[in-house]
């Protein structure tokens, strides 16, 4: 470990603002690229499953509305 | 009737195109009319003094050259699809390669070539100095005719597409740096006393280049297009 | 071989073969950054002429690298598709462009906070940012593109037709700003040159660059997952799927 303490750590000689703001940004877009195409696929299966539900509906019961 | 021969097909299709601009002269006078407002701005925006305009000038004048011709590249298909005779040509047994760079020839003409040639008026006007104004001239003869061919990828990839103005402007202007950077370096090699000869011989190898790949383009993209 | 490629064009394969690649490829890139970003962070010494500020190298240098990459990836998916009308290169080449867009925002963006203590400003008209940011604009171009058709199939075709355009003048482009900057280059900014860099701050560089190639692949078959199922949604295997999931 190369920094002797948290304050060290967070600090950098000055540069931590910079290193710490260039990190955090990084891993929110990261972060946005991974979750974004799991959240299209979940919202899409549920959408799909909903509609397969309600054709079923509609054509076991045709007589219930 | 026979088929005309290739060389005759295509130098109707310029033809054509060219009575078409000239039925409609303000079609002429708008790029032209485009690049007199534009060079006004500057001198607004900039201050006036004449040693300053000067050495912004060969920037300036490519700059709007650029837009000139980003502006008018939009519409280089866009009645012809409108009306359907485009999708004739594409099914016409002349090589589509050459048709289109027949269009795009026509396009130069009405709009490169003339703005390379009023341009020595509104390069005075921004104070240029006289020596540079040959290499000006030569510089856009040859790097509007790159700007046409790739302004025509943009409207072949655009035209079937009801917004494709601002589009157009994105997908090709990043395309069109190369040309900006060599043009406007040629200009300013002239007002130093520099040679200008590589300048214009950079932009002739990409003038080769794109007459050699980018008429593909614009057929694949009309072919597209048209199939939409 | 040709039966690879045959299954290669099938949905259902593709969804189920990536869905496994993913299981373990995911939890691997994930592993791969964190240690990454640790190592560079904690357990390397400061540069002797940047200080700390160099510690953004391990997430600006991979993102360019594989900015620039993966527009090969959606060049090449692009002409795949316009070749042998391949449909899951069309796919992978939809799914390619946002993420490339976003680590080069990535590298644009860490280039910038890097620059500020390295430099002195933010932003610098040099040939590698310039070019990055037209590669930016290039990306954004086809996403931009691709959103202007409401024929998915011709949208696909001309985005392929465009990033090819864009493949053949990223040479050009870069090399003609490259030449421009050094004709324009100011003398106050002095760059570190190609020093040789030290084997402690190469390995975690070597795994950053890894984990990003790594990371690069996970969205791609992941976003390509997704458009799979958006695109086959009439066909049994999905409504299946959906089935499970909506009684999960």
């Amino acid at each position: 470990m190369y920094f002797q303490s948290l304050n060290e750590l967070l600090h950098m000689d000055g540069h931590g603002a910079f290193v710490w703001t260039a990190y955090i940004i990084t891993i929110a877009v990261i972060a946005v690229i991974l979750v974004a195409p799991l959240r299209r696929q979940r919202g899409f299966l549920r959408q799909l499953a909903g509609e397969l539900r309600r054709q079923q509906g509609d054509a076991s019961s045709p007589g219930d509305n | 009737m026979s088929a005309p021969s290739t060389t005759r097909f295509c130098a109707r299709l310029v033809r054509r195109q060219l009575v078409l601009a000239v039925r409609r002269p303000i079609e002429i006078g708008n790029p032209l009319l485009f690049f007199a407002m534009v060079v006004a701005l500057f001198p607004l925006g900039l201050g006036p003094a004449p040693g300053q305009l000067a050495t912004f000038a060969p920037g300036i004048l490519w700059i709007i050259a650029l837009l000139s011709n980003l502006l008018t590249s939009d519409g280089v298909f866009r009645s012809d699809f409108d009306d359907g005779s485009l999708e004739q040509l594409l099914l016409s047994p002349q090589p589509l390669y050459l048709s289109v760079l027949a269009y795009i020839a026509a396009h130069w003409l009405i709009t490169g070539l003339l703005l390379a040639l009023v341009s020595p008026l509104f390069a005075l006007m921004l104070n240029l100095p006289g020596a540079a104004i040959g290499s000006l001239v030569a510089s856009l003869l040859l790097g509007t005719a790159v700007l046409s061919l790739l302004g025509g990828i943009g409207a072949a990839l655009t035209v079937g597409l009801k917004r494709g103005g601002m589009l157009i402007s994105l997908l090709i202007l990043p395309l069109y740096m190369p040309v900006l950077i060599f043009g406007s370096a040629a200009v300013k090699a002239a007002v130093t006393g520099a040679p200008v000869g590589p300048y214009l011989a950079l932009l002739g190898a990409m003038l080769s280049l794109a007459i050699a790949l980018a008429p593909m383009a614009i057929a694949a993209g009309l072919r597209i297009s048209i199939d939409a | 071989m040709w039966s690879f490629f045959h299954k290669l064009g099938s949905p259902p394969w593709l969804y189920g073969i990536s869905g496994s690649i993913l299981r373990w490829l995911l939890p691997l890139t994930l592993l791969a950054l964190v240690a990454g970003m640790v190592w560079g962070l904690l357990f390397t010494a400061p540069d002797f002429r940047q200080g700390n500020s160099y510690r953004i190298i391990y997430i600006h240098v991979p993102a360019a690298v594989v900015a620039l990459a993966g527009y090969y990836v959606m060049a090449l998916a692009g002409a795949v598709n316009l070749i042998w009308k391949m449909k899951m290169a069309d796919v992978a080449m939809k799914a390619a462009a946002p993420i490339g867009a976003a680590l080069t925002f990535i590298a644009l963006l860490t280039g910038a906070i890097w620059g500020k203590p390295t430099w002195g400003t933010w932003w610098v008209w040099d040939a590698r940012i310039t070019s990055m940011l037209i590669l930016l604009f290039l990306y954004l171009g086809v996403v931009a593109l691709y959103e202007a058709f409401d024929n998915k199939e011709a949208a696909g075709k001309a985005c392929a037709v465009l990033s090819l355009v864009g493949m053949v003048n990223i040479p050009i482009i870069y090399k003609s700003v490259d030449w421009w900057y050094s004709l324009h280059q100011p003398a106050s900014i002095k760059f570190t040159g190609e020093s040789t860099i030290d084997p402690s701050m190469l390995y975690p560089l070597l795994l950053m660059i890894t984990a990003f190639y790594a990371l690069f692949t996970c969205c791609l078959l992941m976003n390509m997952r997704a458009e799979l199922l958006r695109r086959e949604s009439r066909t049994n295997w999905v409504r299946k799927l959906a089935q499970g999931a909506g009684r999960g």
